[in-house]
């Protein structure tokens, strides 16, 4: 099965074209080809293991975990695929077994950061649309540290599952199958992470509605 | 049921947003889009959200450009040759 990139940032080679003649050499145990890998695949790699893993330090070991077992295991890697879709699975499979062994801060219940509702199915607060300037100005730096944030605030559980879904542009039965669950209960997972990162960003995006205007 | 609580709705967005929906039960889900402003709200929320995670996350191109630090990259040879 292969990755899906939805997303443009995931892992989108620079340098497409050598692809097969760096895996030759990788194949080769040519003592370049690695450090040559470290550096065109590197960095996005790297940033995908940085959002899995809010801690810097367990982000690199996941990255260093994850190079070393695609150095060790290029003779697997099939020539009809990207290099860059292979790699950035390896990543993803460090990263969740590390946090697997992990488990820093015991689960917290997502239910308290679900919507609210009335007996009669209305919403207990009823929603009010957020402005476009808002979601713009997301360029400054401190808005985007601030929706970080939030995402950081989501049981962990959840979390995994939006940055893998909605980040990562992993899909369902990947995420299903990397996650060891049901496509369905990923779905559910991402559905509720969305729902509860709404209501984290509501009563911000709500204040800063109101002192704009 | 032709009918669809705010409740209702909102728990199934995603698979509305999706197009998962029978169209009988989608058709139900518009009706109600179009009398309930507070659901259209939270629906115009919900898009937002995923696109603000999005961007929000999205590759740090200083980050992308400084390139993986030296130190790990030396350790990560190192360990290699183990
Ligand atoms: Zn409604």
């Amino acid at each position: 099965m292969l990755l899906t990139m939805e997303s443009t940032q995931a892992t989108a080679p620079p340098r497409e074209a050598n692809e097969s003649a760096l895996v030759a050499r990788l194949r080769a145990g040519e003592n370049g080809a690695y450090a040559e890998l470290l550096a065109v695949y590197g960095p996005r790699l790297l940033a995908t293991a940085r959002r899995m893993m809010p801690v810097e330090e367990d982000a690199r070991e996941a990255f260093q975990d994850a190079m070393l077992s695609a150095f060790k295991n290029i003779s697997r890697f099939d020539e009809n695929s990207k290099v860059s879709t292979w790699l950035h699975r390896i990543v993803v499979n460090a990263c969740l077994m590390k946090l697997r062994s992990k488990r820093r801060r015991p689960e917290t219940s997502i239910e308290p950061m679900l919507p609210a509702f009335l007996a009669d199915g209305h919403q207990a607060t009823p929603s009010v649309e957020w402005r476009n300037e808002t979601a713009l100005s997301l360029e400054r730096r401190e808005t985007r540290d601030l929706v970080r944030a939030c995402i950081d605030r989501l049981p962990e559980n959840y979390r995994i599952v939006l940055v893998l879904r909605d980040i990562e542009g992993v899909d369902t039965d990947e995420a299903a199958t990397v996650l060891g669950m049901t496509a369905n209960a990923v779905k559910t997972r991402l559905h509720r992470a969305r729902q509860a990162l709404r209501e984290l960003l509501d009563p911000l995006i709500r204040s800063q509605q109101g002192a704009d205007s | 049921m032709n009918h669809v609580t705010c409740h209702e709705l909102i728990d199934f967005l995603m698979e509305y947003l999706d197009g998962e929906l029978p169209p009988e039960r989608r058709a139900i889900f518009e009706r109600h889009l179009s009398i309930c402003p507070s659901c259209v709200a939270y629906l115009q929320n919900y898009k937002a959200t995923v696109e603000m995670g999005k961007k929000a996350m999205a590759c740090d191109g200083d980050a992308v450009a400084e390139g993986v630090p030296q130190d790990l990259v030396a350790a990560i040879l190192a360990a290699r040759k183990g």
